[in-house]
């Protein structure tokens, strides 16, 4: 079903009103009808994020999600890799924007996304300090050489095998804390994690992380040496979990000071040690907030599971037609639920068959079916990137997931059908879907 | 005064329209340039050049009086014609892709 462009559907009418000796009634009417239009961004429950290729988006919709309000481009002509939302404070946004011309910008939003600024830079506030240096901080992200990361953190392992310099190009992923607007995580690239307590103002490297003794030895995936997955445990704020392509999982125990990784059970036979304690390309990382020991991989191939955080993993690709893919999302209510959407190969990043499937295993694995209602089954050769797919967490719980060839769907039967929301933005790097009570 | 001028994007990024023109005391160099763009205009901090080498970005490039700045080290001074106003200092995008 196209999404009904709310935005649109005001204007048509308001061309209408424009027929001259128009009722008083029928003016009131319109007036109100006008007013409930504007108001239902503000009335929304679901926002999703969009970032993709040549800006971003934000898409409102209320509880059935049959009708969407389509926002932007925000940031046009720029790659949004992420935009999300502190779950302390919805209208507190973050985006990450960036460009190979111009390097990588923050930006926030402090009113659900109607404005925008550079952290430090708000309009009206003074843009220099008082030795008339420029305030802005929030762009730069310095990796730590100072001796508190205990040793100089200065090469990882280049496509060649041969040391190279570690240089940061672009934030991937930008995880806000669960209370406080202010502290945000940020998942870069060349790998390693920064953390903002200052609203994004000024970044700084929790190194011990990178600081690894097996950092060095981290190399790139195709995509780049990325950190792409930072999960929160809501039970235990002092534990963290990341995911960097291609050196595989980490967590942190004391609040992102100290880091080991937790690749144990990870097969990867394209590395030349299979079974290695690093240098698994994981794809993405999902759990359940109310199971956080539980967690669900999708890694170059395979789907893992670990039900004891990360210190252990079993393969439960079953009877998935391809067990490669990006992305992986649990129900919001039904923590054994998950689903995954397999793509053909690592040489051919779209669905098989041309037939654009999800898959959900109601049994947290191994078990595997198809949803297709309303997803094109012929000549569909789009990918689905990790970052792009999301759940809210309403009664009905809503899925979503974007693709590169510009679609956003949505199910809010758990998957077992699929409407478009809107089919022609540019190529879709990533969805979060907020829920607004 | 020195007169630049920038790529669109970041015209946009730093809310700039037309050229941007800034006094420098003595000589104006790359550098110089850079420092008092990015003291006017904070949001453009990082973007042209990167903040933790201080090098230009690798698809932006200096011309002025129709030549090519960009591999010129910072610190020597621009073309008199940019000292004065006269001619601008352009800031371009590369021109990539297919």
């Amino acid at each position: 079903m196209e999404g009904c462009q709310l935005g649109r559907c005001c204007s048509a009418f308001r061309q209408s009103q424009e027929v001259a000796c128009a009722p008083f009634s029928f003016l009131l009417f319109y007036f109100f009808l006008n007013q409930f239009f504007e108001d239902l961004t503000e009335l929304s429950n679901v926002r999703l994020l969009v970032g993709t290729r040549k800006g971003a988006f934000i898409l409102a919709s209320y509880g059935k999600r049959e009708r969407w309000d389509i926002n932007g481009p925000l940031f046009g002509g720029w790659e949004i890799y992420h935009m999300n939302g502190s779950p302390a404070d919805p209208n507190r946004m973050y985006a990450s924007q960036s460009s190979g011309f111009f390097g990588q910008i923050i930006q926030r939003s402090d009113d659900g996304g109607k404005s925008w600024h550079q952290p430090g830079l708000k309009p009206g506030e003074p843009t220099k300090n008082e030795a008339g240096m420029p305030l802005a901080e929030s762009n730069k992200f310095l990796y730590d050489a100072s001796a508190l990361s205990g040793k100089p953190l200065t090469s990882h392992v280049w496509y060649d095998g041969t040391a190279h310099p570690w240089e940061f190009k672009r934030v991937w992923h930008l995880q806000p804390s669960l209370n406080d607007p202010d502290t945000v995580y940020a998942g870069v690239e060349d790998a390693a994690l920064f953390r903002t307590t200052d609203g994004g103002k000024t970044w700084h490297e929790l190194a011990g992380l990178r600081g690894h003794p097996s950092g060095s030895q981290w190399a790139p995936g195709a995509g780049g040496m990325c950190l792409h997955t930072i999960l929160l445990d809501p039970t235990n704020p002092k534990r963290i979990y990341a995911a960097i392509s291609a050196a595989g999982a980490f967590r942190s125990d004391d609040a992102g000071s100290a880091w080991r990784p937790i690749n144990r059970g990870l097969y990867s036979k394209y590395i030349p040690k299979p079974d290695a304690e690093v240098g698994h390309c994981v794809h993405k990382i999902a759990m359940h907030s109310s199971r956080p020991n539980v967690l669900y991989m999708q890694k170059h191939w395979d789907v893992m599971r670990s039900n004891d955080a990360g210190e252990s993993w079993e393969e439960v690709s079953g009877n998935l037609p391809t067990d490669f893919g990006f992305p992986i999302a649990v129900h919001a209510h039904e923590p054994e639920t998950i689903y995954v959407i397999p793509i053909k190969s690592d040489g051919e990043h779209y669905p098989p068959e041309g037939k654009l499937r999800v898959y959900r295993s109601r049994k947290g694995g191994n078990e595997w079916e198809a949803l297709t209602k309303g997803l094109p089954q012929r000549d569909c050769y789009v990918d689905i990137l990790r970052d792009s797919m999301a759940v809210d967490s309403l009664d009905q719980c809503g899925l979503y997931f974007g693709t590169t060839g510009g679609q956003i769907y949505c199910s809010v039967d758990d998957g077992d059908s699929w409407n478009t929301i809107v089919r022609d933005l540019p190529p879709v790097v990533s969805v979060e879907a907020q829920t607004l009570q | 005064m020195i007169r630049v001028i920038l790529p669109p994007h970041l015209r946009i990024l730093a809310r700039i329209d037309g050229e941007v023109k800034l006094d420098i005391r003595g000589q104006a160099t790359q550098r110089s340039v850079i420092d008092a763009l990015e003291a006017s205009y904070p949001a453009l901090s990082g973007t042209i050049r990167d903040p933790a080498t201080q090098r230009r970005r690798a698809l932006l490039r200096f011309y002025a009086c129709e030549e090519d700045l960009s591999n010129e080290p910072p610190d020597i001074p621009l073309p008199k014609a940019v000292q004065t106003g006269e001619e601008p200092l352009l800031v371009i995008a590369a021109v990539a892709g297919g």
